[in-house]
């Protein structure tokens, strides 16, 4: 094996250092009850070369599409794709970043420290909070933590989400909150019929015992959410808004969540950080805002100090907050994050800066409402929701079987024309959810509708 | 005394402090449809009114200054970095090839299942092959590190139990664990019970188990090999005794390096464990992750994994939404993916002889280190070790140095320290995993590093106190940055400086 570097000759010298007759000698304190003394069924081992073509054969049973040169998966659903600059994979694949662990011992960890400390600020930046923590596991993850911490701060139990939460976020609350005690409670609020939040039913469920309201923005269903209303009903009653952002990419046009007066932003930031990677890994946003907060972080946080010299660097910091220093009164188990996507998408959001983020954001926008218009002028089609979008839009598609569409186009067409909503909610078994980015050009987009309507004439 | 760590050092400011305004690394298509104006588009009350403050930066100034602050890392390609329980070993190069190839990282999980059948055939065989590895009946992919795999497992001993119609609360762990596992049980409403391991043996004895079991005891928790390096030698009797009580066995798989092809924890009573990934299938650990938490359970486990399931359905694989008795879900979407197929290029690699193998020498190595720091440090239990050997600063207490001197000198040196003041257990605990990928060379020159340090704390122990001198910045003042919190850039106070 080409990573075991020993020698026959050298195992037997250590082995005479140790005072063990063997290797085998090693494992004797494992009593014979437990060993075990069988073969491991795992395949044969493969070479390098062996091993590369196994891969790509095992590649070959995907579909890559856009790979000849046809447009891609119109596919977003809280894991928008977009271009991702060759220096951003350069760099993070550098192994001084990516063969690091834990900065534990700031002296040598500047690197990863002074880069969770950029990331940090750009997404103080981008949602507009006061703090940002060194990243979580992705943006499912990072809602139910902050549904958590919203239950710290406030010392309440129940927490009532916006219909436009990402289901699968949803269900992750759900699990986070199964064994916290019967009088927790998630309370699923239903859209209005412009696809917001209904005021009237969020007024009605708002009360003393309510810890927080969970807003998504761009919603699941791509539609902008003002959330200074929902701010201030939540605050009236004296509850938090958790402000959910699955596209950061819509901050460069839309306004920020924490001057819209969430006090704690969440997101998923691997749109932005590298291809869609058929999930995982991303990386969680975190941000919060308020004094109270800053002790009641989940995950960790990286702080400027100074040497003995006097020079400026940077440190873990506040780790009371954490398991290995606070154990069972630790604000979350979190400890191994996503630092690696959280370097890529610092590196990837300090190359479009302040006018390439707007710009992008932008031309999100223009190849969305583009397509938007042309598809819901298709005979059958209608917009499922009337409100504003960014770079996301669902559809009700004639026929009512959006699945059958989907299959039918990727088949005839070799176009993913989005995600049918049936998969998530039987009620929107007729609901296309279709998503665009800056990848899909004038051309993918005018084949994208040609597609469905052949599919549905 | 060796080389500063980098020919030249830089001192490298914040990426903000390079910015001017109008600049862009950005290279982004022209607009091929009509263009769009937010401000018509959108209502007011959506528009952004004060844009983020991000970095006006070219691309060669972010090539280079990303690059810079890689240099002033330390990291396995360039260092030892016996970093204990966290299994540091080579991260091979090919995994990452893997990782890289469009076919699976260019895939959308919503795509639909026919056009993924690759990837679902790399879950269901990493699967395949974590549970042989283990002896569980089943393993989910989902965690996306080993804490998410312990709130994994324990939603679903939780869910278990709830299916007994039994509420047990308590969660028995020992007091060498790492700190995520009594978080772990706070963060899903159990209370975590620590068991005293301070016998002469320093593992768990069957009778302390016994003391704190009743009809309340959800689990016991345990590490094996324990955080000490040592196997829990009773683990067989233990697991009995629990199961007798009507409680169930989490084995937290950190150190699982150690026994690979040596014993199966689900043939020993072990319900349901977490692998982390990152650690013994040597993905790479990222500056602090991702890594994946895959949790093995046993079939009596089986109905509660977390939703989706990969299945087999004649010649295809499909997703399993539909189980009724599921926790549900930890995340979106289906796990790390990329990390899963990393540690499937591993485990493919060596194979069962292979994977045996990398147990042995991870042991042999820390057993070699083991016998030579007793030498020159104290080591609490200097008998035996598995896959790594812890030692303490009690001999340099007298001479006013601890163990955060030695870590820091061993810097200068070369060497990442290694995990310091862990477990709690042993004060002044200094914990060192080598791995099986370092030669006996390099650990030789660590002991000769570790000889020449504590000599240095005799003649001049103010070269401990106030290493690191050749990391390129001094000791940090961590105080200082907890008292007056300074977490993020701020244009006015960090720059000029």
């Amino acid at each position: 094996m080409r990573d075991l570097p020993h020698t026959e000759a050298q195992i037997a010298a250590m082995l005479a250092a140790i005072g063990a007759p063997s290797v085998e000698a090693l494992f004797e304190v494992i009593p014979e009850a437990a060993r075990f003394r069988g073969t491991l069924d795992l395949p044969a081992p493969l070479s390098e070369p062996e091993l590369r073509r196994t891969l790509q054969q095992l590649g070959r049973r995907n579909t890559v599409a856009g790979a000849d040169d046809g447009p891609l998966p119109f596919i977003g659903a809280g894991l928008p794709r977009h271009a991702i600059p060759a220096a951003v994979d350069g760099l993070a694949a550098r192994g001084e970043f990516a063969t690091a662990y834990t900065p534990y011992q700031a002296e040598v960890s500047q690197g990863t420290l002074a880069a969770i400390f950029e990331f940090q600020t750009i997404v103080c930046e981008l949602f507009a909070t006061d703090y940002a923590n060194a990243s979580m596991y992705d943006g499912a993850s990072a809602t139910a933590e902050a549904l958590l911490m919203a239950r710290r701060l406030t010392g309440r139990p129940r927490a009532l989400l916006a219909a436009g939460l990402h289901p699968e976020y949803l269900q992750t609350c759900r699990s986070y909150l199964s064994g916290l005690g019967d009088e927790v409670a998630l309370e699923a609020l239903p859209s209005n019929a412009q696809g917001g939040t209904d005021l009237d039913a969020l007024q009605a469920q708002l009360g003393a015992d309510v810890a927080c309201l969970v807003v998504q923005t761009p919603s699941f269903f791509g539609v902008l959410e003002d959330l200074a209303p929902l701010a201030a009903a939540a605050h009236a009653h004296g509850a938090l808004l958790v402000a959910v952002c699955t596209e950061p990419l819509a901050l460069g046009l839309l306004q920020a969540p924490g001057r819209a007066g969430a006090d704690i932003v969440v997101g998923e930031g691997l749109g932005l950080a590298g291809p869609p990677s058929c999930g995982g890994p991303g990386v969680g946003l975190f941000g919060a805002s308020g004094a109270k907060a800053l002790r009641q972080l989940p995950g960790r946080l990286v702080g400027e100090t100074v040497d003995v010299h006097g020079r400026t660097g940077y440190v873990l910091t506040l780790s009371t907050r954490e398991q290995h220093i606070r154990r069972a009164k630790a604000t979350s188990n979190i400890c191994t994050n996503h630092a690696l996507i959280a370097l890529r998408f610092t590196i990837h959001l300090a190359l479009l800066g302040r006018q390439g983020l707007r710009r992008l954001a932008a031309l999100n926008l223009a190849k969305t409402v583009y397509a938007q218009r042309a598809i819901t002028a298709l005979p059958g089609f209608s917009p499922r929701f009337a409100a504003p979008f960014f770079n996301e839009f669902a559809v009700r598609v004639p026929g009512g079987d959006a699945a059958a569409l989907v299959s039918h186009a990727s088949r005839q067409h070799g176009i993913v024309p989005g995600v049918a909503l049936g998969r998530f909610d039987d009620r929107e078994r007729d609901t296309l959810l279709i998503g665009i980015s800056e990848l899909h050009r004038r051309e993918d987009l005018d084949r994208l509708v040609a597609a469905l309507h052949e599919a549905t004439r | 005394m060796s080389q500063p760590l980098s020919g030249l050092l830089h001192h490298e400011r914040p990426i903000f402090a390079y910015s001017s305004p109008g600049r862009t690394g950005a290279s982004l298509p022209a607009c091929d449809v009509p263009a769009v104006d937010a401000q018509t588009l959108w209502p007011a009350a959506l528009l952004r009114d004060q844009a983020p403050a991000l970095p006006e930066v070219s691309e060669p100034q972010v090539v280079r200054h990303y690059t810079r602050l890689s240099q002033w890392n330390m990291s396995i390609d360039t260092a030892m970095y016996p970093l204990g329980s966290c299994t540091m070993k080579y991260n091979p190069r090919l995994a990452d090839w893997a990782a890289s190839l469009p076919a699976f990282a260019e895939l959308h999980p919503y795509q639909p299942e026919d056009q993924l059948q690759g990837a679902l055939q790399v879950l269901h065989e990493l699967e395949g092959m974590l549970a042989a590895l283990g002896g569980f009946a089943r393993v989910t992919l989902q965690p996306a590190a080993g804490a998410h795999g312990e709130l994994c497992g324990l939603m679903m001993i939780r869910a278990y139990h709830a299916d007994r119609r039994q509420q047990r609360r308590k969660v028995l762990i020992p007091d060498t664990a790492h700190g995520t596992n009594p978080a772990t049980c706070t963060l899903n409403g159990f209370t975590a019970v620590e068991l005293p391991t301070s016998g002469e043996h320093g593992v768990l004895e069957p009778d302390t188990v016994s003391a704190a079991l009743d009809d309340e005891v959800a689990a016991l928790m345990i590490t094996n090999p324990s955080t000490l390096g040592l196997f829990e030698t009773h683990i067989v009797e233990i697991a009995e005794r629990v199961h007798r009580a009507g409680g169930l066995v989490y084995m937290d798989g950190a150190n699982f390096n150690a026994v690979m092809g040596k014993l199966r924890p689900g043939d020993i009573g072990v319900d349901a464990m977490h692998f982390n990934l990152h650690k013994t299938f040597a993905t790479p650990h990222g500056g602090g992750g991702p890594g994946a938490g895959p949790v093995g359970v046993t079939a009596a486990l089986e109905p509660f994994l977390p939703i989706p399931t990969v299945e087999r359905a004649g010649d295809r694989l499909r997703l399993d939404y539909d189980r009724p008795r599921s926790i549900g879900r930890l995340r979106s979407f289906w796990g790390n993916f990329l990390v899963l197929l990393r540690a499937y290029v591993y485990l493919r690699e060596h194979g069962a002889a292979g994977l045996s193998r990398v147990s042995e020498l991870a042991v042999l190595n820390a057993n070699y280190l083991r016998v030579q720091l007793r030498e020159l440090l104290h080591v609490p239990h200097p008998q035996h070790c598995m896959h790594e050997v812890v030692a303490s600063d009690r001999d340099l207490r007298p001479l006013g140095l601890s163990t955060i001197d030695l870590a820091k000198r061993l810097i200068d040196y070369g060497f990442h320290p290694p995990t310091v003041y862990f477990p709690l257990v042993v004060p002044g605990a200094l914990m060192v995993e080598p791995t099986e990928s370092e030669t006996p060379e390099t650990l030789d020159a660590f002991v000769a590093a570790v000889r020449a340090i504590v000599d240095e704390a005799r003649t001049s122990p103010d070269l401990l106190r106030s290493a690191p001198h050749l990391a390129g910045i001094g000791r940090l003042d961590e105080a200082r940055a907890a008292r007056k919190p300074r977490l993020r850039y701020q244009p006015d106070a960090d720059d000029p400086r």
